[in-house]
């Protein structure tokens, strides 16, 4: 018994002595992000690099898959769980903001004109409130995928510069049976895709209707001129027949219909680059998003995925926070980001780097980024329902486009209202 | 210390042995009901309480709003739409369920070659996994490549829309979830139908009744706790619609200009989707008020004693 006794007292001094000589101060710190494969293993890669530059900060990498990753925040957060660092859909600032789940990111350590000088424009419409609250390591636009063999095999000698061209284009590469119905498609035409971006801030604007008034409060594309941008996308179904909504069905149907060679050109993002090369067998290429006229107003859609402090992190955690969010958009991840996962960079020196800017695939995507637009949503699932019901009612229920987008506005605008009174309640 | 001459004190009330036996009985009922009440009830409850806040999820802060979100919910188009859709499901759907189901099932009475394999055709559907049901049946709707419109097209038809039609796709989605459930159907009826002793039909084909008669007078009577069951728990099934219109209306979910939407696919979008939690609850609390009163109604309106 005493023996015993004496092994006990023996082993807890070791022990109290070990961790006090163990005295490292080890900050061990969360990071969220959705299941992305590329994205997932770079940051695996990454982690250690971090780790090493900041010894002492311990940073656990968690993913979850892409359909449910808002739901797994939204329900984790309230049972007490969720990391330091998060990775979000820019367009969900707004509403984690108000939520109260983001803090702002210190001005000490991110200077707003610091930012604004280093980042791509774009980042400007992330500004809630006056100041950032999260920060994107790449960034995206839209441009063109054509099927170089189907436009050749049309006669078609270029991919369209401008929307007359574009039509041309697709009205020559639209190919039906016997019956009429389309079989392969001149345009992969998806407004569920990225199509009521592609209305939102390239129609839109290019007809000469503004989509929002500057502080996003209110809905301006009610306009004689916003009806005829409207007419003349929905014009492609009803009159020019290029295209078919649901022609592919299910989620990224465009996208599958063009890598299986059934439409000629569509409209996607740069993080379609990936899947886009993997699937399509035929001759392939992108081009700028076309314009009313050659030199005429160019614009075009960007979004990103930015990292955000939550609140959870305080204290030494803050801190630590604080450096690996530094370190995620560093221009050397940014580099590193690029290659592995193949999304543009998101500050202005790399994207201005030639060899980007004259890259077959990334040119284009790059192009735009400089007249790229992140439209500022606070709730993007009503937002896009919004637009789509508008076309829907064009094209299904023959409904005149002015109609369509006044009630288009008037639902927009009820949205907007909502959380812009709710957000002055609480101040 | 306690004298043996004191008596010990009072002991348990001596209980017969039918009343032990029950009481084991009630023990080992405890526990599938303490599951039952943790994983059922103390959700639903908690949905309720739910439905009494401005629950964001995100939010730390849920303020209690007591019936405003009912309030918004009433006031809500979409929801109003939901809900009218739904009801017309249950209205399309069931009948066309139960009538299909028991004209099957009365023809697969009579077939005596191949029977099981007609009655494993007809079952196949219910048991092949929804979401990839759904799929395949939304390339069979395609205007442009789907065998439908093929066929239409050779007959020289015009072609119809489908999904892509806000007058068809709901009558196009329940005929895909009728497809599903009716080998259900068709075993249930199957099974009433056996049940029904012969001599009854005997008796009255003796005096003189045939076909139709025997059918409305002897048949269906007597499949009454049959007829009940399959129309209370359909009627449970279409009102929770989801799966099937999820999955055929992906890119636009609750289908063209809300023409598909069913309540139960509106508290998704809207709690897991736009985080308008307490909303979503105060729908689900809607749903299951109105589920709980069909039901009750249903039970009582149509069930018959029936005796064999």
């Amino acid at each position: 018994m005493k023996h015993v006794l004496a092994l006990l007292a023996a082993v807890g001094l070791l022990l109290g002595v070990a961790s006090v000589g163990a005295t490292q101060p080890q900050v061990t710190i969360t990071y969220w992000q959705y299941f992305f494969e590329s994205k997932v293993r770079l940051i695996d890669q990454l982690i250690p690099q971090f780790q090493a530059q900041n010894p002492g900060i311990r940073v656990v990498h968690e993913n979850f898959p892409y359909d449910t990753y808002n739901q797994k925040v939204a329900s984790a957060v309230p049972a007490g769980q969720g990391p330091d660092v998060i990775n979000l859909f820019y367009g969900w600032v707004p509403l984690y903001v108000d939520s109260g789940y983001l803090q702002p990111l210190p001005t000490d350590a991110f200077p707003t004109q610091e930012l604004e000088r280093e980042f791509v424009p774009m980042l400007r419409n992330s500004r809630f409130d006056g100041r950032y609250w999260a920060l994107p390591t790449a960034v995206r636009s839209l441009a063109m995928f054509y099927n170089d063999d189907l436009l050749a095999r049309a006669g078609v000698a270029r991919a369209p510069v401008t929307w007359d061209e574009f039509l041309a284009a697709a009205e020559r590469t639209t190919v039906r049976d016997a019956a009429g119905r389309i079989q392969v498609e001149g345009f992969g035409i998806a407004p569920g895709g990225q199509d009521h971006h592609l209305i939102r801030e390239v129609l839109f604007r290019q007809w000469g209707a503004a989509p929002y008034s500057p502080d996003g409060r209110r809905v301006t594309y009610a306009t004689p001129q916003g009806a005829e941008a409207l007419k003349w996308y929905t014009d492609l179904i009803t009159r020019h027949k290029v295209g078919a909504i649901d022609f592919f069905p299910g989620a990224n149907g465009y996208r599958n219909a063009f890598m299986a060679g059934r439409a000629a050109m569509i409209f996607d993002g740069s993080f379609a680059i990936g899947a886009i090369r993997g699937g399509t067998r035929a001759k392939w290429g992108v081009a700028p998003l076309p314009r009313r006229s050659v030199g005429g107003e160019a614009s075009n859609f960007g979004s990103y995925w930015v990292h955000g402090l939550t609140v959870r992190a305080t204290g030494p955690k803050r801190d630590a926070a604080i450096k690996f969010l530094k370190f995620l958009v560093s221009p050397e991840v940014q580099r590193v980001w690029l290659e592995r996962v193949g999304e543009l960079p998101a500050s202005r020196s790399l994207v201005n780097d030639a060899r980007l800017a004259n890259d077959a695939v990334f040119g284009p995507f790059i192009q735009g980024l400089s007249y790229s637009r992140a439209t500022f949503f606070v709730d993007e699932t009503a937002q896009r329902q919004v637009l789509m019901d508008a076309v829907n009612e064009v094209v299904v229920n023959n409904k005149s486009p002015m109609q369509a987008l006044q009630e288009a506005a008037a639902r927009e605008q009820k949205i907007l209202d909502d959380f812009w009174t709710k957000r002055a309640k609480k101040q | 210390m306690a004298t043996r001459a004191q008596a010990a004190p009072a002991p348990w009330p001596r209980l017969g042995l039918g009343t032990r036996r029950a009481l084991w009985a009630y023990a080992f009922l405890l526990v599938p009901l303490a599951f039952f009440l943790a994983i059922r009830l103390a959700p639903a409850a908690s949905s309720l309480y739910i439905s009494l806040h401005e629950w964001n999820i995100i939010s730390p802060d849920k303020p209690f709003v007591g019936l405003r979100n009912f309030q918004t919910l009433l006031a809500d188009p979409r929801f109003a739409r939901a809900a009218a859709n739904t009801v017309r499901y249950v209205a399309v759907g069931i009948p066309t369920q139960i009538v299909l189901g028991l004209l099957l099932a009365m023809a697969l009475r009579r077939v005596t070659r191949l029977r099981g394999l007609f009655r494993a055709l007809y079952f196949m559907p219910f048991v092949t996994p929804v979401v990839a049901a759904a799929w395949v049946w939304q390339w069979m709707y395609s205007e442009q490549f789907g065998p439908l419109n093929s066929i239409l097209v050779a007959l020289g038809l015009p072609t119809l829309q489908f999904l892509r039609s806000p007058g068809q796709a709901l009558y196009a989605i329940t005929a895909m979830v009728v497809w599903q459930y009716l080998g259900f159907q068709i075993v249930i009826f199957l099974a009433g139908l056996e049940a029904i002793p012969r001599v009854y039909y005997e008796a009255a084909e003796v005096d003189g009744a045939s076909g139709w008669r025997l059918f409305r007078h002897v048949t269906i009577p007597l499949l009454n706790p049959t007829l009940v069951f399959s129309i209370v728990y359909s009627t449970i099934v279409y009102l929770q619609l989801f799966t099937q219109v999820l999955n055929m209306t992906f890119q636009d979910q609750g289908g063209p200009l809300a023409s598909t939407l069913t309540l139960v696919l509106y508290v998704y979008q809207l709690g897991f989707q736009r985080f308008r939690m307490g909303e979503a609850a105060a729908a689900t609390a809607v749903l299951f008020a109105v589920i709980l009163a069909i039901t009750l109604l249903q039970m009582k309106v149509l069930s018959k004693p029936v005796e064999y």
